[in-house]
Protein backbone atom coordinates (compact mmCIF):
# COMPACT_ATOMS: atom_id res chain seq x y z
CA UNK A 1 0.00 0.00 0.00
CA UNK A 2 1.28 3.47 -0.91
CA UNK A 3 0.63 6.49 1.30
CA UNK A 4 1.16 10.12 0.38
CA UNK A 5 2.73 11.86 3.34
CA UNK A 6 3.15 15.60 3.75
CA UNK A 7 6.32 16.88 5.43
CA UNK A 8 6.71 20.48 6.55
CA UNK A 9 10.28 21.75 6.56
CA UNK A 10 12.03 24.65 8.34
CA UNK A 11 12.89 27.66 6.21
CA UNK A 12 16.58 26.94 5.64
CA UNK A 13 15.88 23.41 4.45
CA UNK A 14 13.16 24.64 2.07
CA UNK A 15 15.75 26.96 0.51
CA UNK A 16 18.34 24.21 0.36
CA UNK A 17 15.97 21.76 -1.33
CA UNK A 18 14.32 24.41 -3.49
CA UNK A 19 10.81 23.57 -2.27
CA UNK A 20 7.89 25.32 -0.62
CA UNK A 21 6.69 24.95 2.94
CA UNK A 22 5.59 21.37 2.43
CA UNK A 23 6.61 18.44 0.30
CA UNK A 24 4.42 15.42 -0.49
CA UNK A 25 6.10 12.02 -0.66
CA UNK A 26 4.82 8.62 -1.60
CA UNK A 27 5.81 5.91 0.86
CA UNK A 28 5.39 2.19 0.29
CA UNK A 29 4.78 0.05 3.35
CA UNK A 30 4.78 1.19 6.97
CA UNK A 31 4.75 4.95 7.48
CA UNK A 32 7.23 5.68 10.25
CA UNK A 33 9.74 8.41 11.06
CA UNK A 34 12.42 6.23 9.50
CA UNK A 35 10.55 5.56 6.25
CA UNK A 36 9.35 9.17 5.96
CA UNK A 37 12.84 10.61 6.41
CA UNK A 38 14.32 8.02 4.06
CA UNK A 39 11.79 8.99 1.39
CA UNK A 40 12.54 12.67 1.98
CA UNK A 41 16.31 12.15 1.62
CA UNK A 42 15.90 9.95 -1.44
CA UNK A 43 13.86 12.62 -3.19
CA UNK A 44 16.03 15.51 -1.96
CA UNK A 45 19.57 14.17 -1.47
CA UNK A 46 20.86 17.60 -0.44
CA UNK A 47 18.95 17.14 2.83
CA UNK A 48 21.05 14.13 3.84
CA UNK A 49 22.70 14.84 7.16
CA UNK A 50 20.69 17.98 7.85
CA UNK A 51 17.89 16.35 9.86
CA UNK A 52 19.51 13.14 11.07
CA UNK A 53 23.06 11.83 11.15
CA UNK A 54 23.92 10.02 7.95
CA UNK A 55 25.47 7.03 9.74
CA UNK A 56 23.66 6.66 13.07
CA UNK A 57 20.36 8.19 11.89
CA UNK A 58 20.18 10.06 15.22
CA UNK A 59 17.99 13.15 15.06
CA UNK A 60 20.07 16.34 15.10
CA UNK A 61 19.76 17.82 18.59
CA UNK A 62 18.24 21.18 17.62
CA UNK A 63 15.46 19.61 15.57
CA UNK A 64 12.14 18.11 16.68
CA UNK A 65 9.39 16.13 14.99
CA UNK A 66 5.76 17.11 15.57
CA UNK A 67 2.44 15.89 14.15
CA UNK A 68 -1.18 16.20 15.22
CA UNK A 69 -0.10 18.49 18.10
CA UNK A 70 2.10 15.75 19.51
CA UNK A 71 5.87 15.73 20.00
CA UNK A 72 7.14 12.63 18.21
CA UNK A 73 10.83 13.49 18.63
CA UNK A 74 11.49 10.70 21.09
CA UNK A 75 9.31 8.04 19.47
CA UNK A 76 11.11 4.93 18.21
CA UNK A 77 12.02 5.43 14.53
CA UNK A 78 10.00 2.41 13.48
CA UNK A 79 6.82 3.32 15.39
CA UNK A 80 3.85 3.97 13.10
CA UNK A 81 3.07 7.66 12.55
CA UNK A 82 -0.46 8.85 13.43
CA UNK A 83 -3.22 7.83 11.03
CA UNK A 84 -3.86 11.47 10.12
CA UNK A 85 -0.26 11.71 8.83
CA UNK A 86 -0.54 8.43 6.93
CA UNK A 87 -3.75 9.63 5.26
CA UNK A 88 -2.22 13.00 4.38
CA UNK A 89 -4.69 14.92 6.50
CA UNK A 90 -1.95 16.30 8.77
CA UNK A 91 1.72 17.00 7.98
CA UNK A 92 4.76 15.65 9.75
CA UNK A 93 6.50 18.82 10.92
CA UNK A 94 10.29 19.08 11.13
CA UNK A 95 10.85 21.98 13.49
CA UNK A 96 14.03 23.85 14.40
CA UNK A 97 14.57 24.89 18.00
CA UNK A 98 14.02 28.55 18.72
CA UNK A 99 17.64 29.27 19.53
CA UNK A 100 19.65 31.92 17.89
CA UNK A 101 22.80 33.87 17.58
CA UNK B 1 42.95 43.27 -17.61
CA UNK B 2 43.56 41.63 -14.26
CA UNK B 3 40.89 41.54 -11.63
CA UNK B 4 40.38 40.23 -8.13
CA UNK B 5 37.63 38.20 -6.54
CA UNK B 6 37.42 38.22 -2.75
CA UNK B 7 35.55 35.29 -1.18
CA UNK B 8 34.19 36.28 2.22
CA UNK B 9 32.70 33.82 4.70
CA UNK B 10 30.60 35.33 7.49
CA UNK B 11 28.43 34.16 10.36
CA UNK B 12 25.31 34.70 8.26
CA UNK B 13 26.25 33.97 4.67
CA UNK B 14 28.92 34.32 2.00
CA UNK B 15 29.75 37.42 -0.02
CA UNK B 16 31.79 37.78 -3.17
CA UNK B 17 33.54 41.10 -3.77
CA UNK B 18 34.98 41.81 -7.21
CA UNK B 19 37.02 44.66 -8.70
CA UNK B 20 39.41 45.35 -11.51
CA UNK B 21 43.12 45.59 -10.87
CA UNK B 22 42.85 49.12 -9.51
CA UNK B 23 40.82 47.76 -6.59
CA UNK B 24 38.87 50.99 -6.12
CA UNK B 25 35.35 50.22 -7.33
CA UNK B 26 33.84 47.06 -5.94
CA UNK B 27 30.85 44.94 -6.82
CA UNK B 28 29.30 43.07 -3.90
CA UNK B 29 27.40 39.83 -4.50
CA UNK B 30 25.50 38.09 -1.72
CA UNK B 31 24.49 36.96 0.71
CA UNK B 32 24.92 33.47 -0.66
CA UNK B 33 23.48 30.86 1.73
CA UNK B 34 21.99 33.66 3.85
CA UNK B 35 21.63 32.81 7.52
CA UNK B 36 24.21 30.00 7.45
CA UNK B 37 27.67 30.14 8.97
CA UNK B 38 30.11 30.15 6.07
CA UNK B 39 33.38 29.13 7.66
CA UNK B 40 35.52 29.17 4.52
CA UNK B 41 35.41 29.52 0.75
CA UNK B 42 38.39 28.91 -1.50
CA UNK B 43 38.97 28.72 -5.24
CA UNK B 44 41.06 26.16 -7.08
CA UNK B 45 44.45 27.49 -8.24
CA UNK B 46 44.15 25.12 -11.20
CA UNK B 47 40.70 26.37 -12.23
CA UNK B 48 39.64 29.67 -10.61
CA UNK B 49 36.00 29.10 -11.54
CA UNK B 50 35.93 26.05 -9.27
CA UNK B 51 35.18 27.28 -5.77
CA UNK B 52 34.46 25.19 -2.68
CA UNK B 53 32.54 26.47 0.34
CA UNK B 54 31.92 25.18 3.85
CA UNK B 55 28.33 25.87 4.93
CA UNK B 56 27.40 24.96 8.48
CA UNK B 57 24.70 25.42 11.08
CA UNK B 58 24.04 24.41 14.65
CA UNK B 59 20.61 23.21 13.56
CA UNK B 60 21.30 21.47 10.28
CA UNK B 61 24.96 20.45 10.44
CA UNK B 62 27.52 20.59 7.67
CA UNK B 63 27.11 21.10 3.95
CA UNK B 64 29.73 21.52 1.25
CA UNK B 65 28.90 23.67 -1.75
CA UNK B 66 30.72 23.72 -5.06
CA UNK B 67 30.65 26.30 -7.83
CA UNK B 68 31.93 25.86 -11.37
CA UNK B 69 31.37 29.48 -12.40
CA UNK B 70 33.28 31.50 -9.84
CA UNK B 71 30.49 31.62 -7.28
CA UNK B 72 27.56 32.66 -9.46
CA UNK B 73 25.78 29.33 -8.98
CA UNK B 74 26.34 26.55 -6.50
CA UNK B 75 25.50 22.90 -6.01
CA UNK B 76 25.59 20.95 -2.76
CA UNK B 77 28.08 18.08 -2.88
CA UNK B 78 28.97 15.35 -0.41
CA UNK B 79 28.71 16.24 3.26
CA UNK B 80 29.42 12.82 4.74
CA UNK B 81 32.55 13.08 6.88
CA UNK B 82 33.05 9.75 8.63
CA UNK B 83 36.17 9.05 10.66
CA UNK B 84 38.20 6.08 9.53
CA UNK B 85 37.70 3.07 11.85
CA UNK B 86 36.75 3.39 15.48
CA UNK B 87 37.72 6.96 16.28
CA UNK B 88 38.50 6.56 19.99
CA UNK B 89 39.03 9.62 22.17
CA UNK B 90 40.95 12.84 22.48
CA UNK B 91 41.12 14.91 25.66
CA UNK B 92 38.33 17.19 26.76
CA UNK B 93 39.03 20.62 28.27
CA UNK B 94 39.35 19.07 31.72
CA UNK B 95 41.74 16.35 30.57
CA UNK B 96 39.17 13.54 30.55
CA UNK B 97 38.80 11.31 27.46
CA UNK B 98 36.21 12.57 24.99
CA UNK B 99 34.96 10.72 21.90
CA UNK B 100 35.98 12.07 18.53
CA UNK B 101 32.88 13.71 16.99
CA UNK B 102 32.62 15.46 13.64
CA UNK B 103 31.26 18.99 14.07
CA UNK B 104 32.16 21.16 11.08
CA UNK B 105 34.62 21.97 8.32
CA UNK B 106 36.84 24.93 9.20
CA UNK B 107 39.02 25.09 6.12
CA UNK B 108 38.95 23.86 2.52
CA UNK B 109 42.21 23.72 0.58
CA UNK B 110 41.96 22.88 -3.14
CA UNK B 111 44.91 21.12 -4.76
CA UNK B 112 47.45 23.31 -6.52
CA UNK B 113 47.14 21.27 -9.71
CA UNK B 114 43.83 19.35 -9.81
CA UNK B 115 40.47 21.14 -9.45
CA UNK B 116 38.80 17.90 -8.32
CA UNK B 117 41.16 17.32 -5.41
CA UNK B 118 40.42 19.25 -2.24
CA UNK B 119 41.36 18.88 1.42
CA UNK B 120 39.05 19.63 4.35
CA UNK B 121 40.23 20.48 7.85
CA UNK B 122 37.54 19.55 10.36
CA UNK B 123 36.55 19.77 14.00
CA UNK B 124 37.18 17.45 15.84
CA UNK B 125 40.73 17.64 14.49
CA UNK B 126 41.10 15.55 11.35
CA UNK B 127 41.99 15.94 7.70
CA UNK B 128 39.80 14.66 4.87
CA UNK B 129 40.48 14.57 1.13
CA UNK B 130 38.26 14.31 -1.91
CA UNK B 131 39.62 13.43 -5.34
CA UNK B 132 36.28 13.63 -7.17
CA UNK B 133 35.32 17.26 -6.78
CA UNK B 134 33.88 16.78 -3.27
CA UNK B 135 31.49 14.03 -4.34
CA UNK B 136 33.01 11.85 -1.61
CA UNK B 137 35.41 12.32 1.29
CA UNK B 138 38.00 10.03 2.86
CA UNK B 139 39.89 10.71 6.07
CA UNK B 140 43.70 10.83 5.97
CA UNK B 141 43.64 9.07 9.30
CA UNK B 142 47.39 8.70 9.66
CA UNK B 143 47.29 12.18 11.20
CA UNK B 144 44.79 11.38 13.94
CA UNK B 145 46.28 7.94 14.55
CA UNK B 146 49.96 8.78 14.53
CA UNK B 147 50.23 8.44 18.28
CA UNK B 148 49.61 11.76 20.02
CA UNK B 149 45.92 12.00 19.03
CA UNK B 150 44.57 10.82 22.40
CA UNK B 151 46.48 13.72 24.02
CA UNK B 152 45.04 16.46 21.81
CA UNK B 153 42.87 18.98 23.61
CA UNK B 154 40.52 21.58 22.08
CA UNK B 155 41.20 25.29 22.09
CA UNK B 156 38.44 27.71 23.05
CA UNK B 157 36.99 27.44 19.54
CA UNK B 158 37.02 23.65 19.52
CA UNK B 159 39.50 21.00 18.37
CA UNK B 160 39.73 22.49 14.90
CA UNK B 161 42.07 21.71 12.03
CA UNK B 162 42.24 25.21 10.57
CA UNK B 163 45.43 25.45 8.49
CA UNK B 164 46.36 23.36 5.45
CA UNK B 165 49.46 24.35 3.44
CA UNK B 166 50.35 22.44 0.29
CA UNK B 167 54.03 22.56 -0.67
CA UNK B 168 54.33 23.59 -4.34
CA UNK B 169 57.87 22.19 -4.57
CA UNK B 170 57.18 18.80 -2.93
CA UNK B 171 53.68 17.60 -3.84
CA UNK B 172 53.68 14.99 -1.06
CA UNK B 173 54.50 17.50 1.67
CA UNK B 174 51.56 19.03 3.54
CA UNK B 175 51.59 21.15 6.69
CA UNK B 176 48.53 21.37 8.93
CA UNK B 177 47.74 22.99 12.27
CA UNK B 178 45.21 22.18 14.95
CA UNK B 179 44.10 24.21 17.97
CA UNK B 180 45.30 23.25 20.47
CA UNK B 181 47.39 20.27 19.32
CA UNK B 182 49.96 22.16 17.26
CA UNK B 183 51.54 21.85 13.83
CA UNK B 184 52.13 18.62 11.90
CA UNK B 185 53.79 17.65 8.62
CA UNK B 186 53.53 14.78 6.19
CA UNK B 187 56.15 14.02 3.54
CA UNK B 188 54.29 11.12 1.94
CA UNK B 189 51.03 12.68 0.84
CA UNK B 190 49.20 12.21 4.12
CA UNK B 191 49.96 8.59 5.03
CA UNK B 192 52.24 9.38 7.96
CA UNK B 193 52.61 12.52 10.03
CA UNK B 194 54.81 13.95 12.71
CA UNK B 195 54.45 16.89 15.09
CA UNK B 196 56.62 19.91 14.19
CA UNK B 197 56.46 21.97 17.34
CA UNK B 198 60.09 22.13 18.52
CA UNK B 199 60.89 25.63 19.69
CA UNK B 200 57.29 26.53 20.56
CA UNK B 201 56.91 27.60 24.17
CA UNK B 202 53.41 27.77 25.68
CA UNK B 203 53.14 28.67 29.34
CA UNK B 204 49.47 27.67 29.52
CA UNK B 205 50.22 23.93 29.22
CA UNK B 206 51.80 21.72 31.91
CA UNK B 207 55.02 21.23 29.92
CA UNK B 208 55.56 24.51 28.06
CA UNK B 209 57.85 22.77 25.54
CA UNK B 210 55.68 19.69 24.97
CA UNK B 211 55.66 17.77 21.69
CA UNK B 212 51.95 18.58 21.23
CA UNK B 213 49.41 20.82 22.95
CA UNK B 214 50.38 24.22 21.52
CA UNK B 215 47.56 26.49 20.41
CA UNK B 216 48.74 27.36 16.92
CA UNK B 217 46.39 29.96 15.46
CA UNK B 218 47.59 30.10 11.86
CA UNK B 219 50.58 29.40 9.62
CA UNK B 220 51.56 31.14 6.38
CA UNK B 221 54.05 30.26 3.65
CA UNK B 222 55.39 31.99 0.56
CA UNK B 223 55.15 29.60 -2.38
CA UNK B 224 58.68 30.40 -3.59
CA UNK B 225 60.18 29.26 -0.27
CA UNK B 226 58.04 26.46 1.10
CA UNK B 227 60.57 25.55 3.78
CA UNK B 228 60.04 28.92 5.46
CA UNK B 229 56.94 29.06 7.63
CA UNK B 230 55.50 31.91 9.68
CA UNK B 231 53.18 31.17 12.60
CA UNK B 232 50.85 33.22 14.72
CA UNK B 233 50.59 31.19 17.89
CA UNK B 234 48.11 31.93 20.69
CA UNK B 235 50.86 34.15 22.03
CA UNK B 236 54.09 34.61 19.99
CA UNK B 237 54.83 35.06 16.31
CA UNK B 238 57.21 32.30 15.20
CA UNK B 239 59.34 31.44 12.19
CA UNK B 240 60.82 28.21 10.85
CA UNK B 241 63.47 28.00 8.15
CA UNK B 242 63.52 24.22 7.95
CA UNK B 243 60.00 23.10 7.18
CA UNK B 244 58.90 23.24 10.79
CA UNK B 245 61.71 21.10 12.23
CA UNK B 246 62.42 23.97 14.60
CA UNK B 247 60.92 27.38 15.35
CA UNK B 248 62.22 30.66 16.66
CA UNK B 249 60.29 33.61 17.99
CA UNK B 250 60.14 36.73 15.79
CA UNK B 251 57.62 38.79 17.78
CA UNK B 252 60.29 41.49 18.20
CA UNK B 253 58.78 44.92 18.83
CA UNK B 254 55.12 44.00 18.34
CA UNK B 255 52.92 45.79 20.90
CA UNK B 256 51.33 42.42 21.70
CA UNK B 257 52.18 39.10 20.13
CA UNK B 258 48.71 37.62 20.61
CA UNK B 259 46.62 37.41 17.46
CA UNK B 260 45.07 35.12 14.91
CA UNK B 261 45.83 36.13 11.32
CA UNK B 262 49.22 36.08 9.57
CA UNK B 263 50.13 36.29 5.90
CA UNK B 264 53.05 36.89 3.53
CA UNK B 265 53.40 39.46 0.72
CA UNK B 266 52.91 37.86 -2.70
CA UNK B 267 56.24 39.06 -4.12
CA UNK B 268 58.40 39.68 -1.05
CA UNK B 269 58.86 36.45 0.91
CA UNK B 270 60.33 38.30 3.91
CA UNK B 271 57.41 40.74 4.20
CA UNK B 272 54.82 39.59 6.76
CA UNK B 273 51.54 40.91 8.11
CA UNK B 274 49.86 40.31 11.47
CA UNK B 275 47.04 42.01 13.36
CA UNK B 276 48.05 42.31 17.01
CA UNK B 277 45.18 41.62 19.41
CA UNK B 278 45.40 42.75 23.03
CA UNK B 279 45.17 39.41 24.81
CA UNK B 280 43.52 36.01 24.95
CA UNK B 281 40.96 37.34 27.41
CA UNK B 282 40.26 40.52 25.43
CA UNK B 283 39.88 39.67 21.77
CA UNK B 284 40.20 43.22 20.44
CA UNK B 285 42.98 45.64 19.45
CA UNK B 286 44.94 47.63 22.03
CA UNK B 287 43.34 50.98 22.99
CA UNK B 288 40.63 50.61 20.33
CA UNK B 289 43.17 51.17 17.52
CA UNK B 290 43.02 48.70 14.64
CA UNK B 291 46.53 48.21 13.29
CA UNK B 292 48.12 45.83 10.83
CA UNK B 293 51.77 45.33 11.61
CA UNK B 294 54.19 44.70 8.78
CA UNK B 295 57.68 43.31 8.94
CA UNK B 296 59.95 43.60 5.93
CA UNK B 297 62.69 41.63 7.63
CA UNK B 298 60.96 38.28 8.08
CA UNK B 299 59.94 39.19 11.61
CA UNK B 300 61.40 40.89 14.70
CA UNK B 301 61.20 44.42 13.26
CA UNK B 302 57.58 45.51 12.84
CA UNK B 303 55.91 48.76 11.80
CA UNK B 304 52.29 49.74 12.45
CA UNK B 305 50.09 50.32 9.40
CA UNK B 306 47.24 52.60 10.44
CA UNK B 307 46.33 54.85 7.50
CA UNK B 308 42.65 54.33 6.75
CA UNK B 309 42.05 52.06 9.74
CA UNK B 310 40.01 53.22 12.77
CA UNK B 311 42.28 54.58 15.47
CA UNK B 312 39.73 54.99 18.21
CA UNK B 313 36.79 53.05 19.64
CA UNK B 314 37.47 49.97 17.53
CA UNK B 315 36.97 46.67 19.36
CA UNK B 316 36.71 44.09 16.59
CA UNK B 317 38.73 40.91 16.13
CA UNK B 318 40.39 39.55 13.00
CA UNK B 319 40.04 35.78 12.90
CA UNK B 320 42.67 33.29 11.73
CA UNK B 321 41.43 32.70 8.18
CA UNK B 322 40.32 36.30 7.63
CA UNK B 323 43.47 37.68 5.95
CA UNK B 324 44.65 37.10 2.40
CA UNK B 325 46.81 38.65 -0.33
CA UNK B 326 46.41 39.02 -4.08
CA UNK B 327 49.27 38.59 -6.53
CA UNK B 328 48.89 41.72 -8.65
CA UNK B 329 52.08 43.72 -9.28
CA UNK B 330 51.20 46.02 -6.38
CA UNK B 331 50.36 43.30 -3.89
CA UNK B 332 46.96 43.78 -2.28
CA UNK B 333 46.38 42.84 1.35
CA UNK B 334 42.87 42.08 2.63
CA UNK B 335 41.34 41.31 5.99
CA UNK B 336 37.88 41.01 7.51
CA UNK B 337 36.72 41.80 11.03
CA UNK B 338 34.15 40.48 13.43
CA UNK B 339 32.49 43.89 13.04
CA UNK B 340 31.69 43.10 9.41
CA UNK B 341 34.29 45.27 7.67
CA UNK B 342 36.50 43.98 4.88
CA UNK B 343 39.54 46.21 4.33
CA UNK B 344 41.79 46.30 1.28
CA UNK B 345 45.22 47.80 0.88
CA UNK B 346 46.29 48.12 -2.75
CA UNK B 347 49.76 49.32 -1.74
CA UNK B 348 51.14 46.48 0.38
CA UNK B 349 49.70 47.81 3.61
CA UNK B 350 50.67 51.49 3.47
CA UNK B 351 47.01 52.58 3.29
CA UNK B 352 43.67 50.90 3.73
CA UNK B 353 40.10 51.33 2.52
CA UNK B 354 36.98 49.45 3.54
CA UNK B 355 35.40 47.49 0.68
CA UNK B 356 32.33 46.88 2.83
CA UNK B 357 31.55 48.06 6.35
CA UNK B 358 28.46 46.27 7.53
CA UNK B 359 28.58 42.56 6.77
CA UNK B 360 27.90 39.96 9.46
CA UNK B 361 30.98 38.96 11.48
CA UNK B 362 33.67 37.87 9.03
CA UNK B 363 35.03 34.36 9.51
CA UNK B 364 37.25 34.05 6.45
CA UNK B 365 38.69 36.02 3.53
CA UNK B 366 40.33 34.48 0.47
CA UNK B 367 41.43 36.36 -2.63
CA UNK B 368 41.61 35.10 -6.19
CA UNK B 369 43.75 37.04 -8.67
CA UNK B 370 42.17 36.63 -12.10
CA UNK B 371 44.17 37.37 -15.25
Amino acid sequence: MTATVRIELPAHLRTLAGVGREVALEIDGAVTLRSALAALEARYPMLRGTIRDQVTHQRRPFLRFFACQEDLSHEPPDAPLPEAVVSGKEPLIVLGAIAGG
Amino acid sequence: MSSVRVLVGTKKGAFILTADGKRKNWDVSGPHFGGWEMYHLKGSPADPNRVYASQTSGWFGQLIQRSNDGGKTWEPVDNKFVYDGIPGTHQWYDGTPHPWEFKRVWHLEPSLTDPDTVYAGVEDGALFRSTDGAQSWQELSGLRKHGTGPRWQPGAGGLCLHTILLDPASPKRIYIAISAAGAFRTDDGGETWRPINRGLHSQYIPDPNAEVGHCVHHIAMHPSRPNVLFMQKHWDVMRSDNGGDSWQEVSGNLPTDFGFAIDVHAHEPETLYVVPIKSDSEHYPIDGKLQVHRSRTGGNEWEAMTKGLPQKDCYVNVLRDAMSVDSLDDCGIYFGTTGGQVYCSADAGDSWNPIVRDLPAVLSVEVQTLR
